[in-house]
């Protein structure tokens, strides 16, 4: 199969002379996130008495949780080339079915089960149009945003739909001092960190974002890694619309409104490329816990929001312009 | 850990020395719906000017947008504060139940201000809203009715379809029209609709004074609509003809007041709602003030203030009449 080399294997230059060790350890976009981490836990215990306190800094965290869960699934899917902007919307059809099904009478464990089949029929829906009809994912999924939204709109109308008092808290329920939704974080993150980077499917994602065509010839079945990557963002979403639910006590259509904007933002400070092939779930792992600390160290200071918005952006363009500086200077 | 059983011995001892030192201030916040709104500036004035009168720590914060759970990590940062009083104007009826219950867990005295949890009631102390809504139809059909010799065809320009408010005032409107007999020579011909965009508001306008040649009035209760009707009028020079009034905001409405264009418009003040606000909550943690329905109280420049059902309060029994007389007082 010579034709599956691709031109632009062998390099013109002569090869460069291997980095040193402590190169490659440290001059990574996820030690930059590490430092911007430990530098705002020092800004916040300087701008408010109030902040260093690990159990607020935990609740904190789990107003946030399940965007940073599904940002976790969406570092793989960008990894792979593409992009989805519409499990927030998702999050909020999900929830809405559950809380209509749970509503009309619909015992409580069905719900959930309708609800995440829905996610993943949402999932399934994008995947036929970036997979099956070859579209953009971005265009695709900005139109499917907005038409989940629209669909949890006709389901819920203007109003919210209550859960039953036993189902709601589940931000509430501790292990070993930490709330269960940061605990889900945290695993998800260990196993998705191990399937990327630990295994043979983990290898593919990165090789499909890199090149497509090339891990095509390479005998990668890409469209079934990508389909696969699809329907795992919808189920996830699903499960995070569904957890919000529970931290709510009540689901509305604007549910999560504008968290698909958190979810890049995430991924992108954790130094995943935005055209694919590079990034890691150690990064997005550490941007959630960044983002957390910068917005609630702010928040508890009560600076003003238009100084909050600044900061927030120019700590996402300072980890754009380090990742693509860090990804050019480190190109073999 | 040894951080963590650090801070605790810091609070610890922190906590005793507040304790010590009664004569510590009341710390009061107020959480707005979102930054960059004039109205809420009106309220904060009177909360700033109450707590310099009355000695006590007064903040405002807001998120930068009003979505329904944007204020919940503002809440979290005030518990975490320990402050004594959160005023807040929710942005929804029930998203915030969770959090503002565990406000009240920590001894924190919640009352919504300009808005309530409809539905939601227990989940706040008290609420503190300008007028008595009931009053405010049969008002503005009074100063429609001054404006026109209470005679002659009258339409109302509203928000949306849906706003509760508006069509709450609007059944009032209807009902005060067809049952006092002081109104029965003033026609409502159409109600319609501006969505509170201007520029919808000005076609709706344009659309009404087309249909309905022999109109006297136009009612817009609902800041939007009516500075687009005065717009229309202004730049048709057809005041002397059509009469403009609702309810708006003297600060948009001054210029139109000024050169004649609307002779009267109404609304609240909403300043008297921050100060209304620290005097109830002072008189409250200092035993002054029962919170029971029923109860009164005196408060300064505003009366007899007396705890209605559901344990709400009016700033003011009826609606402030702006006039060419009065409009230079008012700043908001």
């Amino acid at each position: 199969m010579s034709a599956s080399e691709m031109p632009s294997a062998p390099s013109s230059q002569d090869a460069a002379p291997p980095r040193p060790t402590w190169q490659v350890v440290l001059v990574r976009p996820e030690t930059m996130t590490f430092l911007l981490l430990i530098a705002g836990v020092f800004a916040g215990s300087q701008l408010s008495p109030f902040f260093l306190d690990v159990a607020y800094i935990l609740r904190s965290f789990t107003l946030y949780s399940e965007f940073a869960i599904v940002a976790l699934v969406l570092t793989m899917v960008i990894i792979a080339g593409e992009i989805d902007l519409s499990p927030a919307a998702n999050m909020a059809l999900s929830a809405c079915i559950f809380a209509w099904m749970q509503q009309a009478g619909v015992p409580i464990p069905l719900a959930i089960g309708i609800g995440l089949l829905s996610g993943l029929a949402m999932g399934a829906l994008n995947a036929i149009f970036v997979i099956g009809l070859q579209l953009p994912s971005i265009i695709v999924t900005i139109g499917t945003l907005t038409l989940y939204r629209g669909l949890a709109q006709v389901i819920a109308g203007d109003k919210s739909i209550r859960v039953p008092e036993w189902f709601i808290g589940i931000d509430k329920v501790m292990i070993g001092g930490i709330p269960l939704p940061v605990v889900a974080f945290i695993l998800l993150a260990i196993v998705l960190g191990f399937v990327l980077s630990g295994t043979i499917f983990g290898r593919q994602i990165y090789q499909i974002g890199t090149n497509e065509v090339a891990a095509r010839h390479a005998g990668i079945r890409t469209a079934r890694i990508k389909t696969g990557l699809f329907l795992g963002i919808g189920l996830v979403a699903a499960i995070a619309g569904i957890v919000t639910a529970s931290r709510l006590g009540s689901v509305r259509y604007d549910l999560g409104l504008g968290g698909e904007l958190q979810m890049v933002l995430m991924a992108m400070l954790g130094g995943t490329y935005i055209f694919g092939g590079r990034g890691t779930i150690l990064g997005t792992f550490l941007a959630a816990w960044l983002l957390v600390i910068v917005s609630t160290g702010m928040i508890v200071a009560n600076v003003l929001p238009a100084v909050q918005l600044v900061v927030l952006g120019v700590l996402l363009i300072v980890s754009i312009v380090a990742t693509n500086f860090i990804y050019s200077r480190t190109q073999r | 850990m040894l951080k963590k059983s650090l801070l605790i011995g810091l609070a610890a001892g922190f906590a005793m020395v507040t304790g010590a030192l009664a004569a510590d201030p009341i710390k009061i916040v107020y959480i707005g719906k979102n930054t960059g709104n004039p109205y809420f500036d009106s309220i904060t004035g009177g909360f700033e000017d109450a707590c310099e009168k009355l000695g006590c720590e007064f903040e405002f914060v807001a998120p930068a947008t009003a979505e329904a759970t944007s204020q919940i990590p503002f809440i979290e940062a005030q518990i975490q504060r320990g402050v004594n009083v959160i005023g807040i104007a929710p942005n929804s009826p029930d998203a915030l139940n969770q959090v503002l219950d565990a406000a009240k867990a920590k001894g924190i005295l919640v009352l919504t201000v300009n808005g309530d949890l409809v539905g939601n009631e227990s989940h706040r102390d008290a609420t503190i809203l300008p007028v008595d809504f009931t009053k405010t139809g049969p008002n503005q059909i009074e100063l429609t009715g001054s404006l026109i010799g209470y005679e002659g065809e009258i339409a109302i320009l509203s928000a949306t379809t849906e706003a509760p408010d508006q069509n709450t005032w609007i059944a009032a409107m209807n009902e005060t029209l067809k049952n006092d007999p002081k109104y029965a020579k003033m026609t409502l011909v159409a109600t319609v609709y501006g969505d509170d965009q201007p520029e919808k508001s000005t076609t709706e306008m344009e659309a009404l004074l087309a249909n309905y040649p022999n109109l006297k009035a136009v009612i817009a209760p609902t800041t939007v609509g009516i500075a687009a009707a005065a717009q229309v009028v202004q730049s048709r020079g057809i005041a002397d003809k059509v009469a403009v009034t609702g309810l708006g905001l003297p600060s948009e409405m001054r210029d139109f007041i000024k050169d004649g264009t609307v002779k009267a418009f109404q609304l609240w003040s909403p300043y008297n709602e921050g100060w209304l606000a620290v005097h109830f909550a002072l008189g409250l943690l200092d035993g002054s003030i029962k919170n029971e329905v029923g109860n009164t109280f005196e408060v300064e420049n505003l009366g007899t203030i007396k705890i209605e059902e559901k344990n709400a309060m009016n700033t003011q029994a009826e609606l402030t009449t702006f006039d060419i007389n009065n409009i230079d007082d008012f700043n908001f």
